[in-house]
């Protein structure tokens, strides 16, 4: 395994049968985009999990920093009337 | 009872389990942990088909068999698996040839079988189809991606061309105990069409003798004459169940 450290990092989401969204399920090194879709094939879906798969470089992904989580994501604490709770959901409205 | 159909089920067997025995000798070995996997997710693919196969030999042969038995109990000249098959895996673009080759015989021959007069085989092939599209496809894009990459990896995969190409002609010869339900012609001619697309994209060339002339094949290995391999393959495969008859998991 020692040239693997030059190979690119992907980020796999794999929707399942039921599934509407595509979930994160890992990651996985692959030289390109079309041997990481192969590799997730053979590493996420040996078991039906899935009908479609994505996969990302991971360089792309950017994600929000941990040490701001506070300022970020506690003001919402004491906001419920931002939850949508407080109408009827029509029962032709399947999937919320 | 029909020996000759039981010898072609027997030699469809052999090849996917002595196919599938050889390439799992790469599980925990795989140049990376994906690869790892993605071959030795084909290795079960191919124990699958082996099993299918037996079964149905099996109950040709009536009560004296069972897929086990024959797959543990046969000696090596019994065996009738594709000489390709039991060659060794050598490095990873040996591997990866020796799958292509096999994956696109199976893929047109599955593709034929599917309308074969015999229900059960053709059950089989169109069960198998499906895993052997997805092989050829594998096992073609490594084909290229090695061929068409660096100096050492087209230099080691041309290598490996050179090595396993003579073992490739038994892929579409007639068995002595061939059933009719197989157009070798089409089947040498729809591989040797993939065949060459596959290489050409890899940018590699068939081998030829010093006449400029195809290389000559060998065969032997579907009317049991095999490699020194086999038995090395046989004995590691076979010994748990000679040593200890009729123990199970």
């Amino acid at each position: 395994m020692n040239n693997q450290n030059s190979w690119p990092l992907w980020e796999i989401f794999i929707r399942s049968k039921q599934g509407l969204d595509h979930k994160h399920v890992g990651s996985l090194h692959a030289v390109d985009a079309a041997m990481a879709i192969e590799n997730a094939r053979d590493v996420y879906t040996r078991r039906m999990e899935g009908v479609s798969i994505w996969a990302v470089e991971s360089r792309h992904i950017h994600a929000s920093n941990p040490d701001e989580a506070g300022e970020l994501f506690d003001p919402a604490n004491d906001k419920a009337y931002r939850h949508p709770t407080f109408y009827e959901l029509p029962d032709e409205i399947k999937h919320m | 009872m029909d020996e000759r159909l039981i010898d072609y089920t027997l030699m469809l067997a052999d090849s996917s389990l002595i196919m599938g025995h050889r390439l799992s000798e790469w599980t925990g070995h795989g140049p990376a942990l994906e690869l790892d996997i993605a071959i030795s997710n084909i290795a079960l693919d191919y124990v699958g088909q082996a099993r299918n196969f037996y079964q149905y030999a099996a109950l040709l042969k009536g009560n004296v068999a069972t897929e086990d038995s024959l797959a543990y109990m046969r000696d090596e000249r019994a065996y009738k698996n594709l000489l390709l098959t039991e060659l060794p895996n050598g490095d990873w673009a040996q591997s990866i040839l020796k799958i292509f080759f096999y994956a696109n015989y199976q893929f047109h021959l599955y593709q034929q079988l599917v309308d074969c007069r015999d229900v059960q085989l053709s059950a089989i092939a169109e069960k198998s189809l499906k895993e052997a599209s997805y092989h050829v496809r594998w096992s073609s894009d490594w084909v290229i991606r090695l061929g068409d990459g660096t100096e050492e990896s087209h230099q080691r995969t041309h290598k490996a061309l050179d090595e396993i190409w003579n073992y490739t002609g038994e892929l579409t010869m007639k068995p002595t105990y061939d059933m009719g339900f197989v157009d070798y012609e089409r089947l040498k001619n729809s591989w040797l069409q993939k065949t060459n697309l596959v290489l050409d994209a890899a940018t590699l060339s068939l081998p030829k003798n010093e006449k400029n002339q195809p290389v000559w094949m060998h065969r032997g290995g579907t009317e049991g004459k095999h490699t020194e391999h086999l038995g090395f393959i046989l004995a590691e495969m076979q010994y748990l169940q000679r040593s200890y008859p009729n123990s199970e998991w």
